[in-house]
């Protein structure tokens, strides 16, 4: 267990030490600030996506979700494509940067909460129930964004469909900045929650006879998730290929893993794995893609190819479901 | 003492529970028994807070149910869950050491780690401590609950129905280690069942419930009758004395 943590630590490090030091041409100087930033902000996304996925896996009792069946990724679609449609791409690129960072994460965070809270609110609070509505909403909305491309211009579609992958190409110090500021205290609220949340793995009935209450647990957990994830997707835009990515497959493989090499359900051991494996994944991914292959394909894409792969083999491989 | 005083119960609109008021006394065994539908799990959920109470109040010694803290309660009233989560792929040992969350909140100390070795050496799990619960048979993992159950060290401990999917021996086994755990070491125990027979033979009192209402209240000898079976379960099944204990023929 503990040896497993040593080797996912050196495999961050090898990553992290590759992606700023290998292949540089130019001024150092330049190059480990211009490396240094973008490495921080796939860390940041990483762990995010991470951790909300483990939380959202635990509350939800189901290993083979992820928060984005909820339609985050779709919100944010729908979020662009509404603006370059009402404002055109030059009006949606003459938006401030934070300005349009900080809209982005209120709207994320603040309709995944709402939804969230409305359906848990009503009737005894059903989980399942909650996340169907959260993907047939998913669908609805990524219908919605669909319509609205379609009467966007197609010259001011390309700016949509620039937007609509993740990307860490290039990211300004101040959204940085914004979204750690939201980021690291929730992942201090997670860190904190992780010996309740392997009572409220346990099953409501157990939880509760333990004295840890389910649904006061799942709220917080669904806040936690709303934040980090509209965090996350703000910084980089939708992790999941664009429009029709149904699941977030990133949080699947890297919670998939971290089951597999943590042969332990103890939130203390699987929340910092998931973490690293997340950094490894997004930081090594991509040393390996732009320093090693040389090749342009953007990571999630491969995520995804990979994603989809270990989706159908845990769909198959499970016992119960 | 669990005093339950006027509590009605409704779900989805329809009555379950009608104004019932009862006194379960510290120690011993007591078994709900009645018809499905009679509201007996509801009851012990009621008890358990696995549902919010509606009308009236239960107490557990002086902490009021939905009233009193959740940590203070669950060091003072245990209950065995029918079942875990599926994706919870623990150890027994860790399920065990579960049942000390409300004492340690995470972080177990030596005593917790002692109490957890006798638990596991009561209930003969300790060959099987490393298992995942998966890889354990249906009497195994009904007795890793207990132990756990029993490892939160409680006063009273809540359990409905634990005797589903069991086998005889398996159903015998668990009785006895309930009935060993009121008699040594003073527990009370409020225990759903659906065998008459199993509550006949190992409870110290009976509490029958029917159509929401308490129907019947004493010692078995006294409860479980030709009269009670016509009655309250609406069949002719026959019952006779053996050694002391009513049997009922089925």
């Amino acid at each position: 267990m503990a040896r497993a943590q040593i080797w996912l630590g050196l495999c961050l490090l090898v990553s992290i030490i590759g992606y700023l030091f290998l292949d540089a041409v130019g001024s150092w100087a330049f190059i480990l600030t211009f490396r240094a930033t973008k490495l921080a902000a796939m860390l940041l996304v990483g762990v995010s996506l991470a951790v909300a996925t483990v939380l959202f896996q635990t509350i939800t009792a189901n290993r083979i979700l992820t928060p984005s069946v909820m339609g985050f990724d779709a919100l944010y679609a729908f979020a662009l494509s509404s603006m370059v449609f009402t404002l055109g791409a030059a009006g949606y690129d003459a938006i401030p940067q934070p300005l349009l960072f900080a809209a982005n994460l209120t709207l994320m965070s603040g309709l995944g909460l709402l939804l969230f809270m409305a359906l848990l609110a009503g009737g005894r609070g059903d989980i399942l129930k909650m996340v169907l509505t959260g993907i047939v909403l998913g669908i609805l909305i990524r219908s919605v964004t669909g319509f609205i491309q379609r009467l966007i211009d197609p010259s001011d579609f390309q700016t949509v469909q620039v937007a609509s992958f993740a990307r860490f190409t290039f990211v300004e110090p101040v959204l940085l900045g914004m979204a750690a500021a939201v980021v690291i205290p929730a992942l201090v609220l997670a860190w904190r929650m992780r010996f309740r949340l392997d009572v409220l793995a346990l099953g409501p009935e157990a939880a509760t006879g333990l004295g840890e209450m389910p649904k006061r647990g799942q709220k917080q957990a669904l806040l936690l998730i709303c934040l980090l994830v509209g965090a996350a997707t703000a910084l980089s835009g939708p992790m999941s290929s664009g429009f029709s990515g149904p699941s977030n497959f990133f949080g699947l493989i890297v919670t998939a893993l971290a089951h597999l090499l943590i042969k332990s359900e103890r939130h203390a051991t699987l929340l910092p794995a998931a973490a690293m494996i997340a950094g490894i994944v997004l930081v090594g991914g991509q040393t390996v893609m732009e320093r090693v292959l040389h090749l342009s394909t953007p990571l999630p894409v491969v995520i995804e190819l990979i994603g989809g792969a270990l989706f159908l083999f845990l769909l198959l491989r499970r016992r119960a479901v | 003492m669990i005093s339950i005083r006027n509590v009605s119960h409704a779900i989805h609109g329809s009555p379950i529970l009608h104004d019932i008021s009862l006194d379960l006394p510290r120690g011993g065994v007591t078994a709900l028994i009645g018809p499905n539908g009679a509201g007996k799990s509801t009851l012990l959920s009621l008890i358990a807070r696995l549902d919010k109470l509606q009308a009236g109040a239960i107490t557990v010694d002086e902490l009021e149910v939905g009233k009193a803290a959740d940590r203070v309660l669950a060091q003072h009233l245990a209950i065995m869950p029918q079942s875990l989560t599926v994706s919870a792929r623990l150890r027994v040992g860790e399920l065990v050491m579960m049942g000390r969350y409300p004492w340690h909140q995470g972080r177990p100390g030596a005593q917790d780690r002692e109490i957890i070795t006798a638990a596991l050496e009561k209930f003969a799990l300790e060959p099987l401590r490393d298992r995942f619960l998966d890889a354990l048979s249906g009497g195994q993992r009904q007795r890793a609950l207990v132990a756990m159950a029993y490892a939160q060290g409680t006063d009273y401990l809540l359990l409905d129905e634990p005797l589903n999917n069991l086998d005889i021996a398996a159903s015998r086994h668990l009785m006895g280690l309930l009935r060993e755990m009121a008699e040594r070491e003073g527990k009370s125990i409020v225990i759903v069942l659906h065998d008459i027979n199993y509550a006949a033979a190992f409870a110290d009192r009976i509490v029958v419930m029917s159509g929401g209402r308490i129907a019947a209240d004493g010692a078995p000898d006294e409860i479980v009758t030709d009269g009670l079976l016509r009655e309250v379960f609406d069949t002719n099944a026959e019952v006779r004395l053996i050694d002391g204990k009513p049997v009922v023929l089925v």
